[in-house]
């Protein structure tokens, strides 16, 4: 092994190493400090004889004459098995709940590689949330990368939890008016926190015990007091063991990512250090590519029965949408749940601003056999009625109630119940999404029939309810 | 050829010394794997090299080959149906050599060089030829004939050529220049990315080139060898829109390149387009596709050339006489992957840290576009275009950053896409009041000519309404509705209805997504028609609440759905308008009220 004391400089999470040999990009490096603490880092470049390694358990304790860098020739790793389900480790891959070590199938690079976008299997299965702001509106398929936007304070946690507890997949039934059963198939939950609380990582390992989900879930845990640099690898980590699990074990993994913002901040931690030309506030210009290497990583693979979805959660700094984190990633993931703190501050669970989210899978996803022939139109419809709901409660604020045309009403009237009976649920309630078909057309119902027009007349006909009242 | 070694290794970037004789843009193999790598900067003996692949695991000390020869393409039978990375190597084939996920260091040749094609001569023995004429054709599928030119930089006399099935390597002839060299013609050429290819002289365009997405062909179109941008935050509908283009425009090659965006995307396509059928062929559009796709997670530097690979393919095909529509999604992300390199080799940024040369080096490849006649002397002459359709994700939306400023100086379509638009489902959430077309004024002879007279007219008619209905607004948001006279109140929701009933389309409805220019034009006629009508039954005495629930106007709102065979629909709609909107007294009285009128 190579071993060196040459340590030049120190500079935030990344130590200057001289004299070196045979050095690569992306080796692992174990640093052993002079207080006798110990960090893993990797190489970020190396020129010559002089390589910067970048500390994922940060410098503290490291002075350039007594450190100790020992470069082990492969990059970071993580021993994958089976036998990780169950279990808890830390944002490094190192058990943390106390277990024993994972004697490992194999070992892989947590960077990964791409998949062939030829080898990739289109990802066209709804699952099933039991949420019907998302089944009803904003479906989820397997496969597919649908991160939840939110901002602090707001109910994140619960909706992911939700999710993880509810979803379930459909058999295809073959009448274009039916909708499936629930299927049975093998399903895993992965989590990674990186920097959230203890009580929010708490949230998860009790919501994953009483449901005694725990038994199918990998947790890796880096929460705020644990090194900021070490955020760089968590995602990696679970996305590699998702990956094993996924397509060598034909599991349906569930992958959560709480919270990407963290997880950025530490890349611009390192990138501050570097001294690089930074991008929009701050954060590196390639921060683009970085994200699409952890994002790009759900989907399905021709030939393989399992599939990797993620659901990554982010706080968007000052409710920001244009926020470069928010904003990246709605460029990289097949579309996003924003939550409102409006609709939140109402009292409404959950409080999803249905406008500006958007899952762009939903077409293929959804329909006869999948869910019900109607399913897109009625989505559309709701959609529709609903923004110009909203635009006629603005223009009743400003001219009042009574200024509005009756048909500007019934859409106010329509904008109301849908908050109140549609988007609002309980936490622990699962809406079938036959349910949640039923609930948007008694809600369409309560509008003029002349204004369905994004819904094909064969469907109005056939599941509009019959009129109560006139 | 000559060996350096690294000296240095930061991400995609690598440098090495002791390439002496090596250019600029050279290619070299970086590396005991080989891996591709093209030089991009040199100081003295040392080469900046960005490379194609990832760089983990190479470190000081590793060889870098030289080759000698620049980034090129291979260009040639085989490209159609094809999908191939940001350097040309062909996904599918490397998914059959590595397995699902993509390995370093493997690659293979852009042109299969085992496959044989039917070559049919057109030239003899004899024939003197120069750079550009055609000397034989391939069928390269149903749909495409593949003209094999000689290329560029070659003239002289045709020694011998024979027909038969070759592979593209084979000679399929030999040629004989004027200072008595021998040349082998084969159906490959070779091409370096970075050098447009030449032409004869450049045209005007002005045939539109139709897309079948109303509000672009009838309000803001592209023509023929035009160059548009779509700018837009994401899920306002860049891709959609781009692959709308992409399914139903009528170019007769269609060059897709996936530059940094998502793989499910790519494989949208791959699934989608073999299942297609192109509405001008009768035959799947896949067999007049090339995918290029290096997506978001791939690597960088190859993002950067993708568009080059992708813009001198559609050069090629241009050369032979198609029409071919190439688009970039996104060029955001190529302009990034330049911004990563140049950060990379510590140049001096620009705006928001992209390089200084970005101006230049989008307007040089949007320059790459266009219509023009032909190399080649053979026979009459030909006309070839390249369209280019970029798409760009400007940060937060925000249209002042410096993609899509430096690309507004180039482009002369603009199509703004806007999120509160796309939050209402108005799909294709294109602005119509921010939106511009310079090739308005171009297409209006062929508009004439192949649609109608009076298409122009109708089409600046709706532009007016909508324009004045934003106005308008205001006032109904402060007032309210009332406030507005009858006919400004008519003219509001004649401007509703150009909106949902022509400019709203879905590109996920059979019978929603293509519409004809005729069908275009009759559909305003039709809006407009209602429009003129109910102003005239207004003033006969017909109260608005009547006239806007008139039954007809249900028709009207499902007239985007009829199919071409259902043209005929759109007179007995319009019967209905002139017997639905009448004045206040008996039908009688309102026809003689319009009988007094200007009609
Ligand atoms: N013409 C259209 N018809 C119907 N839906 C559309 C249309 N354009 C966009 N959409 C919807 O908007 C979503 C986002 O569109 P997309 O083109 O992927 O956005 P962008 O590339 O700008 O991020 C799509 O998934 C689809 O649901
Ligand atoms: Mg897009």
């Amino acid at each position: 092994m190579r071993e060196y004391m040459t340590t030049r400089d120190i500079v935030g999470p990344l130590l200057l190493i001289e004299s070196v040999t045979d050095v690569t990009y992306g080796e692992l490096v174990e640093l052993e400090y002079p207080d006798g603490t110990k960090s893993l880092g990797n190489v970020l470049e190396v020129n010559g004889d002089v390589a910067l390694v970048q500390a994922f358990e940060g410098t503290r304790g490291s002075n350039p004459s007594g450190t100790k860098a020992k470069f082990l020739g492969r990059s970071l790793e993580l021993g994958v098995s089976r036998d990780m389900l169950g279990r808890v480790f830390d944002g490094l891959g190192r058990p943390n709940d106390g277990g024993p070590e994972i004697i490992p199938d194999k070992r892989l690079s947590i960077y990964g590689s791409p998949i062939n976008p030829t080898a990739r299997d289109f990802p066209d299965d709804f699952i099933q949330t039991g949420v019907s702001a998302i089944d009803g509106l904003n479906p989820l398929v397997r496969g597919q990368k649908l991160p939840i936007f939110s901002g602090s304070g707001l109910p994140h946690n619960e909706l992911a939890a939700q999710i993880a507890r509810q979803a379930a997949v459909l058999a295809r039934s073959a009448q274009a008016d039916a909708v499936g059963e629930k299927l049975e198939g093998e399903f895993a939950v992965v989590f990674a926190a990186m920097g959230i609380t203890f009580e929010d990582a708490d949230f998860f390992t009790q919501e994953f015990r009483t449901t005694s989900a725990i038994e199918r879930a990998v947790l890796f845990l880096n929460l705020a007091d644990d090194p900021a640099v070490e955020r760089i690898a968590t995602p990696r980590m679970a996305l590699t063991a998702a990956e094993y699990l996924a397509y060598e074990c034909d599991m349906h993994v569930l992958v959560i990512l709480t919270d990407m913002t963290y997880y950025c901040e530490a890349l611009r931690e390192v990138s501050a250090a570097r001294k690089e030309v930074p991008g929009r506030r701050g954060y590196p210009g390639y921060l683009y590519t970085d994200l699409a290497t952890i994002y790009e990583r759900a989907g399905r693979v021709k030939g393989r029965a399992g599939s990797i979805t993620q659901v990554p959660i982010l706080s968007m700094p000052d409710d920001d949408k244009t926020h470069p984190i928010p904003d990246l990633t709605g460029y990289i993931t097949e579309g996003q749940i924003i939550l409102d703190r409006n609709l939140h501050r109402r009292g409404i669970y959950p409080p999803v601003a249905v406008l500006p989210s958007l899952s762009r899978l939903k077409q293929k996803g959804i329909g006869p056999g999948k869910t019900r022939e109607d399913h897109a139109d009625l989505s559309n419809q709701l959609f529709g009625a609903y923004a110009r709901g909203l635009q006629a409660k603005e223009l009743a604020v400003i001219l009042g109630e009574a200024a509005l045309s009756d048909t500007d009403k019934a859409f106010v009237a329509f904008a109301d119940a849908f908050e109140d009976r549609f988007i609002r649920q309980g936490k622990h309630e699962e809406r079938s999404v036959a349910e949640t078909l039923a609930l948007g057309w008694e809600l369409v119902a309560l509008l003029p029939r002349a204004e369905l027009k994004r819904i094909k007349d064969e469907y109005v006909a056939k599941y509009l309810p019959a009129e109560t009242e006139a | 050829m000559e060996q350096g070694k690294i000296v240095k290794v930061a991400g995609p970037l690598v440098v090495a010394e002791g390439l002496i004789e090596s250019k600029m843009y050279d290619l070299v193999r970086v590396g005991a794997e080989g891996l591709m790598g093209e030089i991009i900067e040199m100081r003295g003996d040392r080469a900046s090299i960005q490379v194609y692949e990832e760089t983990e695991g190479l470190g000081p000390g590793d060889p870098v080959d030289a080759t000698g020869a620049p980034l090129s393409v291979e260009l040639g039978p085989g490209m159609l149906e094809s999908v191939y990375d940001g350097v040309q190597r062909p996904l599918d084939v490397l998914e059959r050599m590595a397995g699902a996920f993509l390995a370093r260091g493997v690659t293979a040749p852009g042109l299969d060089r085992e496959k044989l094609w039917e070559f049919t001569p057109t030239v003899s023995a004899g024939q003197r030829v120069t750079g550009g004429d055609i000397i034989g054709t391939v069928q390269e599928n149903v749909v495409i004939e593949h003209r094999i030119m000689v290329p560029p930089s070659v003239s002289g006399t045709i020694a011998d050529i024979a027909p038969g099935a070759f592979t593209v390597t084979d000679a399929v002839g030999h040629l004989k220049t004027d200072a008595g060299e021998t040349v082998a013609l084969t159906m490959m050429q070779v091409w370096p990315v970075r050098m447009a290819r030449p032409y004869a002289r450049r045209l005007s365009a002005s045939e539109p080139l139709t897309t079948g997405t109303r509000v672009i062909d009838t309000f803001f179109p592209i023509v023929k060898g035009g160059v548009a941008c779509i700018p837009g935050p994401f899920g306002a509908g860049k891709t959609v829109t781009q692959h709308q283009i992409a399914k139903w425009s009528n170019a007769e090659v269609v060059i897709f390149i996936g530059c940094g965006e998502r793989g499910n995307e790519m494989t949208d396509v791959l699934m989608e387009f073999p299942e297609l059928v192109d509405p001008y062929s009768g035959e799947p559009l896949m067999k007049r596709t090339v995918l290029v796709a290096n997506t978001s997670n791939m690597p960088v530097a190859a993002r950067e050339a993708s568009v080059y690979t992708g813009i001198t393919m559609a050069e090629y095909f241009r050369d032979m006489g198609y029409n071919v529509v190439l688009q970039a999604d996104s060029t955001s992300r190529w302009a990034e992957a330049m911004r990563e390199i140049s950060g990379r080799l510590e140049e001096m940024p620009g705006d928001e840290g992209f390089p200084a040369y970005l101006g230049t080096k989008l307007a040089a490849f949007y320059e790459r576009a266009g219509k023009v006649e032909c190399l080649g002397v053979d026979g009459e002459t030909r006309t070839g275009s390249v369209s280019v359709v970029g798409s760009v994700s400007p940060p937060g939306g925000d249209l002042s950053e410096p993609v899509v400023q430096n690309t507004l100086r180039v482009v002369k379509v603009f199509w703004a896409l806007q999120d509160q638009l796309a939050f209402q489902r108005h799909f294709p959430a294109i602005d119509w009041l921010t939106s511009y077309s310079l090739y308005l004024d171009k297409v209006a002879p062929f508009w004439k000519t192949e649609v109608s007279e009076e298409y122009r007219g109708r089409r600046d008619q709706c532009m007016a309404i909508l324009q004045r209905e934003n106005e308008l607004a205001e006032i109904v948001r402060l007032v309210g509705l009332e406030a507005l006279s009858p006919e400004e109140q008519i003219l509001m929701e004649t401007a509703k209805s150009i909106r949902e009933d022509f400019l709203q389309q879905n590109a996920f409805r059979d019978d929603d997504q293509f519409s004809s220019l005729k069908e275009q034009d009759l559909l305003l006629k039709t809006i407009l028609l209602f429009h003129e009508r109910a102003i005239e039954a207004h003033a006969a005495g017909a109260a608005l609440k009547d006239i806007f629930v008139a039954p007809v106007r249900e028709r009207i709102t499902r007239a985007k759905y009829l199919g071409p065979e259902d043209i005929d629909q759109y007179e007995s709609i319009a019967s209905d308008i002139e017997t639905q909107l009448v004045g206040g007294g008996t039908d009688e009285d309102a026809r003689a009220v319009y009988a007094g009128g200007e009609r």
